[in-house]
């Protein structure tokens, strides 16, 4: 069972990965036994086992479980239209905004969520044959009222996530402040102190971009530990 | 018409000073419009091609979308100054049908069905055209959607081979492509060995049809590795630099 390739090895659509029994992860295919990428990424190999490639680029695609930032583009006669970066529209309907049942004939919705309105919202159904539904009636869900948001590409999501939330949990505690990162590629900081605030806005962009380097989260903490040092947080 | 040109010389040598199996110098960059989901240049000869790629995105208008698949969109598209004459920035015959054949020959290679009911949208731009634009814009085009990150099976690589003065030529340019016998382009999925576009105009006997398609094979090997360290090479070292 030959493997065609050295781990994180940048590979493009079509290059032969492997031969042989091997479980498919994301973003590869199979012909005959043999496994060829489907991306342009990096090629990985999991266990032993799973062959998968982490895309370079690509766009979000609704999950359902998944914590989404959207922003009103449309209020309907019993719901909205939310932009979630991705191509296909969510909606968010009465029943899954409002804790009490309303008369939709005698409220005006826009006084709930207006447009260009920031929410966080959860995907509760999406098929491929209906637009994404969300629901913004759980804890931590809702409208967002204060904060940075930040828009990265989707792919670089895990990054900043980190192994098990590492990443994030160290900028949380560093930079004293919340941080809610959408599945979508959006994420909302929001921070007491506002300087801290856009310092860590600027070190996800930073992610974003040396997402591809390694012990990244211990380098992002010598930066702010830098910055506090000096006084400039 | 004017007077045929000498297109092969004493030495087997042609009009731009290449051998018959020798293709025109290819440059191939990425990623060189900020705006676009993926972009590609392609300089192949005296070719220069821009493609854009965008999506996968809502499609508009809606009713064209497909419930199990993404549509895919190529408009092909000649400069008014990519020319020696100027050409009408309005679509003409020619690249509605070029546009066509540049979609089917890239469809095989995408999954569609992974994105339903939105669309993709290829724009190839000519900037600067001297024969086998549909190939070079085929390659071009490829790279551009593996850029835009969008799954495909394999890239898609394209050449034209035809005949010119009695012996098969590979790539052929303008000048060989009006006065040659025969003019075939081809586009293929290397790694998977199959063909997604083969056209033919002129006239060629089956004998020196497989000929055709050896050496059209043997050059999109050299063409595909071009796509695949292009694509590379941006991501590995100072590529960032290019464009």
């Amino acid at each position: 069972m030959p493997v065609f390739f050295t781990q994180r090895q940048i590979v493009a659509p079509g290059d032969l990965l492997a031969e042989g029994n091997y479980n498919l992860g994301n973003n590869v295919y199979s012909i005959d036994g043999k496994i060829y990428s489907s991306v342009l990424g990096l090629a990985e190999i999991r266990e032993g086992r799973i062959i998968t490639v982490i895309p370079l680029k690509g766009c979000y695609i609704p999950k359902v479980n998944d914590i989404v930032i959207g922003k009103v583009v449309d209020v309907g006669i019993a719901s909205w239209l939310i932009d979630i970066n991705s191509p296909y529209t969510g909606y968010l309907q009465v029943t899954d905004a409002l804790s009490k049942p309303v008369d939709i004939t005698k409220i005006q919705l826009r006084k709930f969520l207006d447009i260009g309105d920031i929410i966080v919202a959860k995907v509760i159904a999406f098929d491929l044959m209906r637009d994404p539904q969300l629901t913004i009636k759980e804890s931590k869900l809702g409208k967002v009222e204060r904060g940075s948001l930040v828009e990265i590409s989707p792919v670089k999501v895990p990054r900043v996530i980190g192994k098990r939330g590492s990443m994030i949990s160290m900028l949380e505690r560093e930079l004293d402040c919340e941080i809610i990162v959408g599945q979508n590629g959006r994420i909302l900081v929001t921070g007491k102190n506002k300087a801290r605030e856009l310092f860590a806005v600027r070190l996800i962009k930073m992610i974003e971009k040396e997402a591809h380097v390694t012990g990244l989260t211990d380098k992002i903490k010598n930066i702010i530990i830098k910055a506090k040092k000096e006084g400039v947080i | 018409m004017k007077e045929k040109p000498i297109l092969l010389n004493e030495e087997g040598l042609r009009v731009d000073g290449r051998k018959l199996d020798e293709l025109r110098s290819i440059e191939i960059k990425v990623g060189v419009l900020k705006n676009a989901d993926g972009s590609a240049y392609i300089v192949q000869g005296k070719n220069k091609i821009m493609v854009a790629v965008y999506g996968p995105r809502e499609l508009h208008p809606r009713h064209l979308s497909l419930p199990d698949r993404a549509v895919l969109r190529c408009r092909y598209h000649m400069a008014p100054f990519s020319v020696p004459e100027r050409k009408s920035p309005a679509p003409s015959r020619r690249e509605v049908e070029l546009s066509k054949v540049i979609r089917q020959a890239l469809e095989p290679a995408l999954f569609l069905e992974m994105f339903p009911r939105t669309s993709i949208d290829v724009f190839i731009e000519v900037l600067q055209a001297d024969g086998g634009t549909r190939c070079a814009s085929i390659t071009a085009a490829a790279v551009a959607l593996a850029d835009a990150g969008i799954p495909m099976r394999d890239l898609v690589a394209a050449v034209a081979v035809g005949k010119i003065d009695g012996k098969i030529a590979l790539d052929l340019n303008h000048l060989e492509d009006q006065y040659g016998e025969a003019d075939i382009p081809v586009a293929m999925m290397p790694g998977l060995n199959q063909i997604t576009l083969l056209q033919a105009d002129g006239l060629i006997t089956i004998e020196e049809l497989k000929e055709v398609l050896e050496l059209a094979k043997a050059g999109i090997m050299q063409i595909y590795k071009k796509q695949k360290e292009a694509l590379k090479s941006k991501y590995i070292g100072s590529g960032e630099e290019l464009g």
